[in-house]
């Protein structure tokens, strides 16, 4: 009897071979994707409406306490949320300036000359570094006493004297600006270094994008009389559209997304002037004053809501182009 | 081409151009640059505020033995290794597998299902933290290897399952169809058809996930807690902390955690950008 049955499952298996095999190739993937990416939003999102700290009772279960909307009322009354979502605001602003600044450079290397290639990938470098690594460089960079920042300005303001025991002495005309000791300047100083990096890797997109520019088009451009930022504007940018679309769409991210560095170059201080959501949630979230993980959720679900504009955004062009292919 | 090739310029502005190139070179990589020479700097150097200035003792070997003997550093390499070829392998493995899925065949849920690998790719950490946290506290994957390459694997999956159904999609479908025809099985086809032909895409995002997840820093907080599992980039912070004003042994460990990605960049160039500029524009 089972005899019969096993040949009609193979069968049907047979039939519907080509509806179950993408299930059986995806299920690894969306199996994993599930429980460490897409439930975990949710459950954030659920917990953002309680008061917990993280602990559970001896019978394992949770001790969260339900409390509503109480956490984003308490939000809204928070300075340090608001600063935190003005210096994202700074981020996302000056952030931008990695396109331009990216397709500048991009320009200036985009020729053939005998060792250009190796030029290229040494533009490139500051990406592939850690931001650990770039925030520690920065953080030194700017320290007033050992850095750069420090030596630059002794350069332009001090005067060197040398006393008869042969010390030396330095007179100057004002102190070393401390960057990040310094709440009104720490934040751009933090969004410099982390420029830096971003603008390699809008560079190395427009120079990838520079490589399929229609050389035709350029040429009747030429023809017709079209150069310098004509040529740039009506011709080379149009055609460069999709770099700049990427471009837009991982710097808009990696500000959103700034946390390194700040962690690094001055823990969202002084006095919580250059936090921002994600590192401020984090902070909150993990703290040494005992873990709030209700109110943490809370500042998560407004940053996930902020990027869920873009990611729709994305996902909307992305579906335009899906329709119009295969 | 544009801009117009220098060469037609006249011979002094593509000489001029071609001086011009490393000091532009040299200023954009003067942060890098300075760091180098730091990490071959005796302590005196640092404490009289010698930059720029030549090295007054070069102490190179000494730093950066320094480093491995007075630091947890070698354990903070290797924990980096455990935890990011583990990641690549995986999440890779499991994108082909995907990619391929909604790439060939044609169901209903095959471009909502695409869409949601997407869109998590580009959340924010943060919305994740808090469960993934307790997750990895209440499984015991907490302050573990295991622990953070799951994790990294998991988040990964989404941008290489992108970056493969496109790839897919962009192979000729008639290979598929004639093999189909055949009689060829389904898992046959990805493994003797497919396969083969996305290798470039494979080397691409393994160097692409390597070098994201070597740099991590946030997972490293969050999932860690002592010295047994800490990765490089927050086994640097706590150097930092040990450390300090040494900016000489700082240096030599920010320099060491950023040799392996920028090794594999050097090595897989080619790969490596065609990673990050076609799993985006296609």
């Amino acid at each position: 009897m089972s005899d019969a049955t096993a040949p009609q499952a193979a069968s049907w298996m047979r039939r519907n071979k080509l509806a179950i095999a993408p299930w059986l190739f995806l299920i690894p993937a969306l199996l994993f994707f599930a429980v460490y990416v897409v439930i975990p939003i949710f459950e954030s999102i659920w917990l953002s409406l309680f008061e917990w700290n993280g602990l559970y009772r001896a019978d394992g279960s949770s001790t969260a306490v339900w409390v509503g909307l109480d956490n984003y009322v308490k939000l809204w009354d928070d300075p340090k949320f608001w600063t935190s979502l003005k210096n994202n605001v700074l981020w996302l602003l000056l952030y931008m300036l990695a396109v331009p600044v990216g397709l500048g450079i991009a320009l200036f290397l985009n020729q053939k000359t005998p060792g250009m290639r190796i030029y290229k990938s040494l533009f490139f470098f500051p990406f592939v570094i850690s931001q650990v690594v770039v925030g520690l460089i920065f953080g030194w960079f700017y320290n007033p006493d050992f850095g750069v920042v420090g030596q630059i300005f002794k350069w332009l303001y001090c005067e060197e004297t040398v006393n008869i025991v042969g010390n030396v002495t330095f007179k100057c005309s004002g102190t070393v600006p401390d960057i990040l000791s310094n709440p009104d300047l720490a934040t751009y100083g933090i969004i410099a270094a982390g420029l830096w990096p971003q603008i390699a890797y809008c560079m190395i997109l427009y120079l990838t994008g520079l490589n399929n520019v229609a050389s035709d088009q350029i040429e009747a451009g030429r023809l017709d009389g079209a150069k310098g930022w004509r040529m740039l504007w009506f011709i080379v940018l149009p055609q460069l559209r999709p770099a700049t679309f990427i471009a837009v769409v991982v710097t808009v991210i990696g500000a959103l997304r700034s946390f390194d560095m700040i962690a690094i170059m001055t823990q969202g201080g002084p006095f919580g002037s250059t936090n921002v959501l994600a590192h401020y949630m984090f902070e909150t979230a993990i703290s040494e004053y005992g873990e709030r993980y209700g109110y943490g959720s809370a500042i998560a679900t407004v940053l996930f809501l902020i990027m869920l504009v873009y990611i729709s955004y994305f996902l909307w062009r992305m579906y335009q182009d899906e329709k119009g292919g295969r | 081409m544009f801009p117009r090739p220098i060469q037609s310029a006249g011979r002094t502005a593509t000489f001029a151009y071609q001086a011009f190139l490393p000091v532009a070179l040299l200023i954009w990589l003067l942060p890098l640059l300075a760091i180098f020479l730091t990490s071959i700097r005796g302590a005196a150097d640092i404490n009289s505020g010698n930059v720029f200035g030549w090295p007054s003792e070069f102490q190179m070997a000494a730093n950066y033995v320094a480093v491995f003997t007075q630091s947890e550093a070698a354990t903070y390499l290797l924990n980096s290794v455990l935890i990011t070829v583990p990641t690549v392998i995986i999440s890779v493995a499991l994108a082909c597998l995907a990619g391929y899925a909604l790439a060939i065949y044609r169901f209903r849920v095959a471009v909502p299902l695409f869409f949601l690998f997407v869109a998590g790719n580009f959340i924010p950490f943060q919305i994740l933290m808090v469960p993934v946290r307790d997750m990895s506290v209440q499984t015991g994957l907490y302050d573990t290897i295991a622990g953070q390459f799951l994790f990294h694997a998991a988040f990964q999956t989404g941008f290489c399952t992108l970056f493969m159904r496109n790839f897919i999609k962009a192979l000729p479908f008639d290979l598929i169809e004639s093999a189909r025809i055949e009689g060829v099985k389904e898992w046959k086809i990805f493994w003797y058809v497919v396969l083969p032909l996305v290798r470039p895409a494979i080397a691409a995002l393994a160097v692409l996930i390597f070098t994201f997840v070597w740099n991590d820093f946030f997972w490293a907080n969050v999932l860690t807690q002592g010295e047994t599992a800490k990765p490089i980039t927050a086994g640097v912070r706590a150097l930092n902390g040990q450390f300090v004003n040494n900016w000489h042994l700082v240096s030599a460990a920010s320099l060491l955690a950023a040799i392996p990605p920028v090794l594999m960049f050097f090595l897989m160039q080619r790969h490596f950008i065609a990673g990050l500029t076609l799993g985006a524009v296609k």
